[in-house]
Formats: structure tokens, C-alpha cells, sequence
């Protein structure tokens, strides 16, 4: 067979996941269940594939990769990412980009992490995306095409940064549920679009107006066409800042897909899941917005303190808004072994929903002296801020470098794990590294 | 004695020959559509092997291979129920998923009612106590206080040249 091209697994199921399910396995799946089943000798070839009797595999979902092959490293790439990005899942797909990798001034598109909660769309036409605005407090729903959005509107540049709500879970005890993000579900890019303000304005906002929400065209992991993966939102204020986008670009490039090619929201200072992508529809709402994983836990802490491990009813829970100051070193790389005849320049990016960042500052006996660092004032509010400094030791032996941030609100960060939450979110603790001075 | 015809050999014939296309057909149905699948054109999967969970190694792992009580290719600890909670956990999810979570045995069955509710996982039948079992007894929270410590194991030391990098 001449035409025989090799391409990889995901390369197919990216494609058409139930063609690859048929194609690989001989698995063909129900229409109205989605649920998979297997032709003869397909589950016998799974199982020899995967190592071991697969339970339940006719109630394997329709096309997914069997994780048991999914998750291996070698051959699986994420589109449009670099290496060195450290996969937590892939599907959903959620990648975070490791402290030193964020070095540079914005986060290149290519090393940006992602936080997926479906499947991305499979094709996107660009020429025939719209964007819709309608709800109970819009005056009138109205759909724009991508160009009618360019040429329409304002075009404007932010350096907004993005963080995942759950940036940090990793730390929590007692432990929490969900991707365990370790530091880095953080970056930081130069977004181009147009003001969301704007948009809303040539709508229509009635003056009833509670909070913005989006909906797009990512699809649910259980293959449910009608099934809505992620609907969240942002207060009214918050959706008219001058910084809240519907962006196209990304450092003056594409949007990677699995970042939201080719529109999607962008508020910095708020949780990340806020901005939402593949974007659609916007919904204006005379309510705060009960779209899925609006409501229940997600995306909330409790409105009062509570203690480590304490179960929290969901009345009792509020959603996230403001992101708290936080800080990072990326420069050197933790594990750095250096002489001590050099002192050890450091570099990192602290940022905050406030005002700006007023200090940064280093440490290298635990917190019981701090020291200041350079920080230079950024471009624009909500984007992060780089700092600098020069550490030297003074003796010989096992160190620790640790940096605090504090905001134009006198926010600071704590040494220790902040508020205990139910679902480990908003850990800010400060950020240190190993280094071995000989 | 009138010699009657002998109707049996061309009946047995008939009825071979019948039972010969019967099984043909059989053959056809069971396998027919395999055999002609290998006949269409349709991409090659790459080497299964090169899709094996890499546990972070990356190339080839030995399927079997257990190191330090840990399933390299999985991640996952080899412990009793490691079988069905492999089975059925890295039939939708990878592995790390299960790894890099830890919980009681009461937050671990929350998990799997979160994931019965929302996510399309079926009844679980008499696995659920052996999985059950084993993740709570493999992955249960560690008292980590208000802060771990750097975990000084997993750093890679380097040395870093500062006259090179300035």
C-alpha cells in the first residue's frame, strides 16, 4: 500500500477522534450515548496495547486516547507549544510553564500555559467567526465578524497578565482536588483587541446590568455536543475597565489554539478561567451568571476563614474575584550551584490586581532579614513587573533564596500557605529556590 | 432385489458443500470485515511501544518493569488492586492524575461520585472498595504541615558559571 502515511495517535485524534477510535480499535461508538463499543478483537488489541484487560471498556467513552497511551511524553507534542512545558493532563489538556522558562520580558505564545477545560474546536474558519452579544440587560443582540470587530472598534495593546485560579494547589494541605499546579499556571503577554467596553456600548448596556459572561466554542470531554464545558464571567465594572480585551493577538501574533484562537477574552487581575476562549458569545446579565463552574465550588473560596480541611456548604462560598500579589524567581533556575567570589544576580516577575507593585525583596536566612530588589514600573496596570538584584553569600554551604512582593494596597505575600480553601485556590506563598554556594 | 438410486453420497455432498459455504460466511461475518479493512488504505498507527506511558523517562519502557515498587510506566505505586485501578482510572485520564492527588479514603470516593456525576463514569460495581483500598492506603494525604520544605531530592544541581553568563 503505497499511500500508507505514518501519523501519530494524537495527530488522528485531534483529526476526528470517533474515525480514530474506528480506525485504530475498530471501535464504533453509539450515536445517542457516545459510549464506545468494541468490534471483535478491537478490545483484545486495546488490552495488548495498553498491557492489561481494559475494565469497562465498553462504557470507554468515544473518542478519547486510553490515557494508559495518551500520557506518554516521547512522541506527544502539544500544538503550537514548546518542550519543557510540564503536562499535568492531557485531557483536558493543562500544561504549566516552569519558573526559569518565564524569564523573558512577555511570555512567548509557544511557552504559555494552558488551562483546558473540553476539547478545543476541531476546525476554526476565521473568515466565518462571529462574536454575539445578547442577554437580559443587552438592548439588542448583535453579532460582528471577526472584521466588522477590527475595523469597527479601537484597537488597543495591553501587557496583561493571566493566572490560573488554582496556580499553586499543589501546596495546599490538606491536599485539594484538581490539577495540581505547581507555579507555574502564570504568564504574561502583550494582547491586541478591542476594548470589551466598546463593544458593549454599541450593543447596549441596560443600566440593570450585574455581571459579563462568555460562552464559546470548546466542546465537553464527554462528546456531548449540548453539553456547555466552562461559562464564567466578570462584574459589569470589571467587563468596562479600559484593560478588558476581546483579543485576536497574542505578542503581536496569532493566538495559539489551545489559548483561544481566534478571539477570546483577556482580564488581567482576575482568575484566568474569567477570560474566556474560542470566544463566541457574550452574554450581558441582569444576575451574577450561573454558567457551568460559575456556581457550587469551583472558582470560590469561603466568604469566611476556615480551618484546614473544614468542609464548606456552597452557600457558604464566594466567587474569586481580585487575584492576590504574588512573585517569582526565574532566573537562576533552582538546584544553581555557584562559587562565592561572584555574587548571584537574580531575576523574576511579580505582579497584582492593585494599582502596581511597590517592592520586591530578597532573602537568604528565612525571612529574618529581606533586602530590596530593583523594580522597574511596567507598561500598563495588570501586567507583571520584572525585578533584580544581586545576592551574595556570606559563607559557604546550603541556601535558600526567597522573594516577597508587595502591592500599592500594602498587600504582601506570606511565607506560609495563605487561607486554607476547599479547592486550593489563590495560594501566593512566596517563591524560593535551592542554591549551593562552594 | 431392485437396486434403488443412491441419493446418499450426492446428499452428503450437498450437505458438505452447504456446510462448507455456511462456515464461509460465518468466517466472513466474524472476520470479513477486518480482512477487507487491511485492504483499505488507512494510516499506520506509530510503534505502540512509542506510546507507552513514559513516567517521565521518555522512550521505550518495559510494560512490566517495576522499580523501587513503583509501576515505571504509569507512575503508579505496585500495590495491591494496582491491576484495576490501572484498568479502569487510565482508561479515560492519565496517570498523573491518580499520582499527583492525594486523599482519605472519603475524599477519594468524592472524587469518584464528582466523576460519576460529571464526567460519564460508570458504576464501578465491586472494584469500587479495591480501588478504594488502594488509593487510600497509596495516595493518602502526607501531614506536610503549613509548608513543605523544598524537596531537596528532586533538584537537579548545576553548576552555574556566572563570568559565562554575564
Amino acid at each position: 500500500m503505497p499511500d500508507k502515511k505514518v501519523i501519530g495517535l494524537h495527530e488522528l485524534y485531534e483529526k476526528d477522534p470517533i474515525e480514530a477510535d474506528k480506525l485504530l480499535w475498530g471501535r464504533t461508538s453509539d450515536p445517542v450515548t457516545r459510549r464506545g463499543f468494541l468490534q471483535k478483537g478491537a478490545l483484545t488489541a486495546l488490552s495488548l496495547a495498553l498491557g492489561s484487560n481494559m475494565v469497562f471498556a465498553n462504557n470507554f467513552p468515544a473518542g478519547m486516547i486510553p490515557a494508559g497511551l495518551a500520557h506518554s511524553n516521547l512522541p506527544f507534542n502539544l500544538p503550537g507549544k514548546r518542550a519543557g512545558l510540564v503536562v499535568l493532563n492531557d485531557k483536558p489538556i493543562n500544561a504549566e510553564t516552569p519558573p526559569h522558562l518565564l524569564d523573558d520580558a512577555l511570555t512567548p505564545n509557544d511557552l504559555f500555559f494552558v488551562r483546558n477545560n473540553g476539547i478545543p474546536p476541531a476546525s476554526i474558519d476565521v473568515s466565518s467567526w462571529t462574536l454575539t452579544i445578547e442577554g437580559e440587560s443587552a438592548n439588542q443582540k448583535k453579532t460582528y465578524t471577526l472584521a466588522e470587530l477590527k475595523s469597527k472598534f479601537e484597537n488597543v495593546t495591553y501587557q496583561l497578565t493571566l493566572e490560573c485560579g488554582g496556580n499553586g494547589r499543589k501546596e495546599f494541605n490538606p491536599p485539594a482536588k484538581g490539577n495540581q499546579w505547581s507555579t507555574g499556571a502564570v504568564g504574561c503577554a502583550s494582547w491586541t483587541g478591542v476594548r470589551l467596553k466598546d463593544v458593549l456600548k454599541d450593543v447596549g448596556v441596560k443600566s440593570n446590568a450585574v455581571y459579563v459572561a462568555y460562552y464559546g466554542k470548546d466542546t465537553h470531554l464527554s462528546g456531548d455536543p449540548n453539553k456547555v464545558v466552562i461559562s464564567r464571567g466578570v462584574p459589569i465594572k470589571k467587563a468596562m475597565e479600559d484593560e478588558s480585551l476581546i483579543a485576536w493577538a497574542m505578542n503581536g501574533k496569532d493566538i495559539p489554539v489551545l489559548n483561544g484562537y481566534p478571539l477570546r477574552l483577556v482580564f488581567g487581575g482576575f482568575p484566568a478561567s474569567c477570560s474566556g476562549k474560542w470566544l463566541s458569545q457574550i452574554v450581558i446579565r441582569d444576575q451574577v451568571h450561573d454558567g457551568p463552574k460559575m456556581t457550587g465550588q469551583s472558582y470560590r473560596v469561603p466568604c469566611k476563614p476556615v480551618a484546614p480541611g473544614t468542609k464548606v456548604p456552597d452557600d457558604e462560598m464566594c466567587i474569586i474575584e481580585e487575584m492576590p500579589v504574588k512573585s517569582l524567581i526565574t532566573f537562576p533556575k533552582t538546584g544553581a550551584t555557584i562559587k562565592r567570589t561572584t555574587s548571584l544576580p537574580i531575576r523574576g516577575k511579580a505582579w497584582t490586581s492593585a494599582a502596581n507593585i511597590k517592592t520586591v525583596e530578597w532573602s537568604i536566612d528565612f525571612g529574618s532579614s529581606w533586602n530590596p530588589c530593583a523594580v522597574p514600573v511596567s507598561e500598563n496596570r495588570y501586567s507583571w513587573q520584572a525585578f533584580s538584584a544581586n545576592v551574595s553569600f556570606p559563607e559557604t554551604g546550603y541556601f535558600e533564596v526567597w522573594v516577597r512582593a508587595t502591592d500599592s494596597d500594602g498587600a504582601t505575600q506570606p511565607m506560609l500557605l495563605p487561607g486554607w480553601n476547599p479547592r486550593g485556590y489563590l495560594n501566593n506563598a512566596c517563591h524560593r529556590i535551592a542554591v549551593k554556594v562552594s | 432385489m431392485s437396486k434403488r438410486p443412491d441419493v446418499l453420497p450426492p446428499m452428503l455432498a450437498l450437505l458438505n458443500l452447504a456446510m462448507i459455504i455456511f462456515a464461509l460466511i460465518l468466517l466472513f461475518l466474524l472476520f470479513g470485515e477486518s480482512v477487507m479493512k487491511s485492504y483499505q488504505n488507512r494510516p499506520v498507527p506509530m510503534d505502540m511501544n512509542a506510546y507507552r506511558p513514559g513516567g517521565g523517562t521518555g522512550g521505550e519502557v518495559d510494560q512490566d518493569q517495576i522499580k523501587d515498587g513503583i509501576h515505571v510506566a504509569t507512575g503508579l505505586i505496585y500495590a495491591e488492586g494496582f491491576d484495576i485501578v490501572r484498568g479502569t482510572c487510565t482508561a479515560c485520564h492519565s496517570a498523573k492524575l491518580v499520582t499527583q492527588n492525594r486523599a482519605t479514603r472519603e475524599g477519594w470516593t468524592e472524587m469518584i461520585r464528582w466523576m460519576q456525576a460529571k464526567q460519564g463514569l460508570w458504576d464501578l460495581g465491586a472494584n469500587e472498595p479495591i480501588i478504594l483500598k488502594y488509593l487510600a492506603t497509596n495516595y493518602a494525604p502526607k501531614d506536610i504541615g503549613r509548608r513543605a520544605n523544598i524537596d531537596v531530592e528532586a533538584i537537579e544541581w548545576y553548576v552555574l558559571d556566572l563570568e559565562k553568563e554575564q
